[in-house]
């Protein structure tokens, strides 16, 4: 007993250990609010242009009911791109400091102190992961906040219970995601590194970042749905927007979505701490675990 | 856990414990292609069939140049490498079975080492890894700040690491090392590169932390003898994976006491092969300072009277002789005499 509760607190303090670079380092200098927040909105007006040049003519019409309507789809759009731009940030969190982290620790001599400490690695990665949240989640306030500002969008927040809980559902599958693929970093280095770039853009394309998924089509959406932002997103905007303004468009109803989601997070995260496992002792066996420049 | 009989019947519980202990560096298979071909340079024998036994409190120094398997040793006991065959011990338990109960008794630190994250001072960075093993918060702060003052880092300690200089960074990774309290510390080159000030700041704390508190063990890797020869209660001299010899540095000067050791300095030779069939040498070590133009060689003779012969090969091939010394064996010659090859 005595065993295990110290084996617990010592990957609770592990876990904070690790969290505390994310938390308190990254935070220490502020040009991120400009590099990591007001950069981002620039591709998120991108997209709002372009939706503003679907609905010009409907917008400046005499009809009131096809003015109201476009309005009402045009808030969507532009809501749907700002959502998707700052969820964007939680992504390439998982892809670039999450996943590929450990391809960076070991360039800089960390890994194999984290290796040969005592604590799990679930703990090294789970510490990882709540800092990258709340990292993230404070560059992805800022932007949600100034994106629905600038633009004007409106919410409707109808159901806010459920809304947190896709939230945050979305973000343990993502991120135990990340942790499945940081075990690929353990055994592969630079190789690991072209698989994150591979899954950058093609990820913000069928996971329908800047557009409502089910517009690819309901096979590629449901394919989709194994990047957990698919899910989220496509959950959060039916929650956050009025059901008849994009209608029709929805991959499955947000409660179905949640459970799924839920489903994708213990998959994840058992498979990470597999995958882990199995990796570092390949890892160890193969000499690839300390070596550098691979 | 294991013990070692010594004389008088006395046990000595091993901190350490190798048998046969091989590494086999293999070609690796890319992530994408196919495994580079054995021709490229082929598998690479990083440990031999090393046997050692290391008692607990005992300051314990691997000799060698680089690349003779130092490194690859310490990995597998601090449970970062598998053996390819044998078997390692780290306080009793297997390294390749049993690694919990050794990374809790362990740290290691490493020459050069660029740990840490630059954006953290060095105490929050110290902190940070002292969680990794579990330090309650409040204790390992106070043990920080204790050992920041020794160290000579009392004034950097909110500094940015990314601002600190090289000597300080190592410093710090050596409190690091000891903020964790580790019964088995392991340090690989801990004074490489650094400065004579910093490098005798190390050397002190170490030994005085292994000979005033009980059951501490150091396997410290290096390649210079002066530290070694100070510092260490036993040295092994490892050459191409293999311990060539284990003993004291007093012990291990005296295998070589009949034998006498030479310098010379010389002009710079293109040819120096023909040395080792000169009748009396029994190893020799050769060294090249290009800027000066010179080259420095150590002998090891049985036989005092190969002097003669050596000069004239010298003189043989053009080359003035500046200087020619006799001196006592020093580890470097000891080294020399089994090795056939200086440390640097």
């Amino acid at each position: 007993m005595t065993a295990t509760v110290n084996r617990v607190t010592l990957n609770l303090r592990a876990l904070v250990g690790r969290s505390y670079p994310r938390i308190i380092g990254a935070n220490r200098e502020p040009s991120w609010v400009f590099f990591e927040t007001i950069l981002p909105l620039l591709g998120i007006a991108a997209y709002v242009f372009i939706y503003h040049g679907f609905f010009v003519d409907a917008i400046k019409s005499d009809d009131a009911v096809l003015r109201t309507a476009a309005l009402e789809r045009l808030n969507a759009l532009v809501g749907f791109v700002v959502l998707g731009g700052t969820m964007i940030a939680f992504w390439l969190n998982v892809l670039w400091s999450m996943a590929s982290q450990l391809y960076w620790e070991k360039e800089v001599g960390n890994l194999q102190l984290y290796m040969m400490a005592p604590m799990s690695r679930m703990a090294l990665l789970g510490g990882m992961a709540v800092g990258g949240v709340f990292m993230t989640g404070t560059r992805a306030i800022v932007t949600l906040a100034v994106g629905i500002y600038f633009f004007g969008v409106v919410l409707v927040v109808s159901n806010p219970l459920l809304i947190l809980a896709v939230f945050f559902v979305t973000l343990v599958a993502l991120y135990g995601m990340g942790m499945m693929f940081a075990s690929l970093y353990l055994l592969y280095g630079r190789e690991a590194w072209h698989l994150s770039a591979l899954m950058e853009e093609p990820i913000f394309l069928v996971s329908g970042f800047y557009f409502p998924v089910k517009a690819l089509g309901q096979t590629i959406a449901v394919g989709a749905a194994i990047i957990p932002a698919t899910l989220g997103l496509d959950a959060l905007r039916q929650l956050l927007f009025p059901p008849s303004s994009l209608g029709g468009l929805w991959v499955a109803d947000p409660v179905t979505e949640l459970l799924v989601l839920v489903v994708l997070a213990v998959v994840f995260l058992i498979l990470a701490r597999l995958s882990l496992a199995y990796l570092e002792r390949l890892a160890k066996r193969e000499g690839r675990l300390t070596s550098r420049h691979q | 856990m294991d013990f070692r009989e010594c004389a008088g019947g006395l046990r000595l519980t091993l901190a350490i414990e190798t048998k046969d202990l091989t590494r086999l560096f293999k070609k690796r298979k890319p992530l994408f292609g196919k495994r580079e071909k054995a021709d490229d340079g082929g598998d690479v024998l990083a440990l031999d069939r090393v046997s050692l036994q290391i008692p607990e409190g005992e300051l314990f120094g691997l000799l060698g140049p680089n690349g003779a398997g130092k490194t690859t040793l310490i990995k597998i006991l601090a449970t970062l490498l598998l053996p390819t065959s044998g078997q390692a011990l780290v306080a009793g338990h297997d390294v390749a079975k049993d690694v919990f109960p050794i990374r809790q008794r362990i740290n290691m630190v490493s020459g050069g080492e660029t740990s840490g994250y630059g954006l953290l001072t060095v105490r929050e960075n110290i902190w940070m890894f002292s969680q990794f093993y579990g330090v309650p918060s409040k204790r390992a702060k106070e043990h920080i700040d204790e050992l920041l003052k020794i160290f000579g880092l009392w004034d950097k300690r909110d500094e940015k690491v990314r601002a600190i200089s090289t000597g300080q960074r190592q410093k710090m990774n050596m409190v690091r090392g000891f903020v964790t309290e580790p019964s088995i510390l392991f340090l690989d080159e801990p004074t490489l590169g650094l400065d004579v000030n910093a490098s005798r700041v190390i050397r002190e704390y170490v030994m005085d932390w292994v000979k005033k508190r009980e059951h501490k063990t150091v396997l410290l890797t290096t390649h210079y003898m002066m530290e070694a020869d100070q510092m260490c209660d036993r040295i092994a001299i490892i050459h191409k994976g293999q311990i060539l010899a284990c003993d004291t540095p007093a012990n291990l000067k005296k295998r070589i006491h009949q034998d006498s050791t030479f310098r010379l300095e010389v002009d710079t030779l293109k040819q120096t092969d023909g040395f080792s069939g000169i009748a009396g040498v029994r190893n020799f070590s050769v060294s090249n300072d290009i800027a000066r133009n010179r080259t420095k060689l150590t002998f090891i003779l049985s036989d005092e009277a190969a002097v003669s012969d050596i000069m004239s090969a010298i003189m043989g091939q053009g080359s003035r002789i500046h200087s020619l010394q006799k001196s006592d064996p020093t580890l470097e010659d000891v080294f020399v005499a089994m090795c056939g090859t200086g440390l640097e």
